[in-house]
């Protein structure tokens, strides 16, 4: 649907280069959520306004829908921005208008018919589940309804891809939820392919399909969200997850611990979860696990468990317990001092 | 009272048509050739939608030139052209023509401010949606800027009456040349305040309904 072919983009401001993006190449598929995540500065912002050609890439190709934008001329590169919906973190809607204009002005501009016009305002107010605040001006709503009224403009155009820029950083984490459904709901019930850029863990976890993982203009990981947040290979990557933060414990009973057994980290996906590998452990190896912290991610179509572990006993009895591990179907990472 | 109005009224009326006449002309041409300006050099600014260096250099300086000329000077520095233009230098006719070179790059400016405070991001979401940039400019945003550009047409209008006072000095009228005329050259200050106190109320009735307007549009 989106592919992206060794993308680079560099600014020149006076004699400084700043290359915002180092060949990043990546592909979305029809229908599904892909999210890219970095830190502030990654070339996130940059990335995606080039799929649009808000910004137009210093070298590499950008496909959609197998056609190359680049060689687009202006005209055909409009027709094509409006299949193309785009929101953003500051919903950028016209202030001196009301919700309902916010949404009917673009489509008055492009030239869609009247009666068209007012069905489809009103449909994607609907589904956005703004009807009763049509006539309100943006200075009144929110940040979530901005976002919802800046979500049905978008829609309006009936695109088949939405692009989404930090669309939910500037809101509380209630309203980020329910700005999270309802574009995943936009996905699954219009069937619209969704580019995501975020620097909020959450957003990937709780909606998408795959994932990639920018630092300093490249990307440093990419793959289903499942794999790159249970297995992360790269330390950007893990700092993002920083499991490790989630399981801190103080250096003092660490120490303790160390000294009586093992801590280990064990990530259990989806079905694994139903094995009872502690009981198992206790039983087979005369060891004593002991549960030290423990939580369950929801991701988009699974859950992912974290437990911190400490095994207790002999040094070489619960190595072997260690090594029973890891030919089980779950993810074990021992923890060091 | 009733006297005075006998004897004045008819020429403060004729003055007061005669200023209104001048101002809303000269008005109406600057905002013509204003609003291009404005609109040019909002876009041909770095980073604008048609950034030109040279194109935008030029608008500039143009506008910094005239902006920092007098208008009394200028009025009669444009005698010329004026000539060139309108076929006379004298009356109505004559003051419009100098009006319109002090205003319309006023007005170019106050175009340019106003229209440079609408948010970029409000401009590249209609850019993401494929709508075209003359499009942009008019329905988002000199929309958006509704509010601040009436606030310094007000402006542009005080500013105007003031200027048509000068207009005197090419025979044009107006209540300014009436004050000047009768009340310091004739020495009949009754003519002078009545007509600084119909100034005052003009310009307290301009600035309210300009206020009063910016307000409506703006509506948020
Ligand atoms: N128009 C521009 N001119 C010059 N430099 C730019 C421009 N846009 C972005 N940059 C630079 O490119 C780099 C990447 O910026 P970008 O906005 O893509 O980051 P980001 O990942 O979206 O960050 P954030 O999370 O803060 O939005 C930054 O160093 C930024 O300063
Ligand atoms: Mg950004």
């Amino acid at each position: 649907m989106i592919k992206l072919e060794h993308i680079s983009k560099t600014f020149r401001v006076g004699k400084n280069k700043i290359e915002a993006l180092k060949d990043v190449s990546l592909e979305v598929n029809k229908g599904e959520i892909f999210g890219v995540i970095g830190f502030s500065g990654a070339g996130k912002s940059t990335l995606i306004r080039c799929i649009n050609l808000l910004e137009r890439p210093t070298n590499g190709k950008v496909f959609v829908e197998d056609r190359n934008v680049l060689t687009l001329n202006k005209k055909d590169l409009r027709k094509l921005r409006r299949k193309i919906g785009m929101i953003f973190q500051g919903y950028n809607l016209l202030e001196t208008a009301t919700v309902y204009e916010n949404i009917a002005t673009p489509l008055r501009l492009e030239g869609v018919p009247k009666d068209e016009i007012k069905q489809r305002a009103e449909k994607y107010l609907d589904i956005v589940g703004l009807t009763d605040r049509r006539n309100a001006f943006p200075s009144q709503l929110s940040g979530g309804q901005k976002q919802r009224v800046a979500i049905a403009r978008a829609l309006a155009h009936e695109p088949e891809i939405l692009l989404s820029d930090e669309a939910t950083s500037a809101l509380d984490p209630n309203t980020t939820d329910a700005i999270l459904e309802l574009l995943l709901r936009v996905n699954k019930e219009l069937g619209i392919t969704i580019f995501l850029i975020t620097h909020e863990l959450n957003v990937i976890q709780r909606i998408c399909d795959r994932v990639a993982v920018m630092e300093n203009g490249k990307v440093v990981e990419q793959g289903s969200v499942v794999d790159v947040f249970t297995r992360p290979q790269q330390a950007m990557t893990k700092r993002f997850i920083s499991n490790e933060a989630k399981f801190a414990i103080p250096a003092q009973l660490r120490g303790e611990l160390l000294k009586t057994g093992k801590l280990v980290k064990l990530t259990f996906l989806g079905e694994s979860s139903k094995d009872p590998v502690l009981a198992t452990l206790a039983k087979q190896f005369d060891v004593l696990p002991s549960i030290i912290a423990g939580g369950i991610d929801q991701l988009k179509d699974q859950s992912v468990g974290n437990l911190l572990v400490h095994i207790k006993g002999d040094q070489s009895k619960v190595e072997t317990a260690v090594k029973f591990l890891h030919e089980q179907d779950v993810l074990v990472e021992e923890v060091n001092a | 009272m009733a006297g005075f109005l006998n004897e004045w009224g008819g020429s403060i009326w004729d003055a007061f048509i005669q200023t209104t006449q001048m101002t809303l002309i000269s008005l109406a041409f600057s905002i013509l050739i204003g609003l291009p300006l404005g609109v040019l050099l909002v876009l041909t600014r770095r980073n604008g939608q048609w950034d030109n260096p040279i194109a935008f250099t030029i608008v500039n300086s143009l506008i910094n030139v005239i902006r920092s000329i007098p208008f009394i000077i200028l009025l009669f520095f444009l005698l010329p052209f004026t000539k060139s233009v309108v076929g006379t230098t004298i009356g109505v006719k004559g003051v419009i023509v100098p009006l319109v070179v002090a205003c319309a790059p006023y007005i170019a400016r106050l175009l340019e401010t106003a229209m440079l405070e609408v948010s970029k991001g409000v401009i590249e979401a209609y850019q993401s949606m494929g709508i075209s940039t003359p499009k942009i400019i008019w329905h988002v945003i000199i929309r958006e800027a509704r509010s601040s550009i009436i606030l310094g047409l007000t402006i542009a209008i005080i500013g105007l009456i003031g200027e048509t006072a000068m207009a005197g000095f090419v025979g044009a009228g107006g209540l300014g040349d009436l004050a000047y005329q009768f009340g310091y050259v004739r020495f009949q200050p009754d003519v002078m305040y009545a007509v600084i106190i119909i100034l005052i109320i003009i310009v307290q009735i301009v600035q309210s309904v300009g206020n009063l307007i910016a307000r409506r549009l703006k509506k948020n």
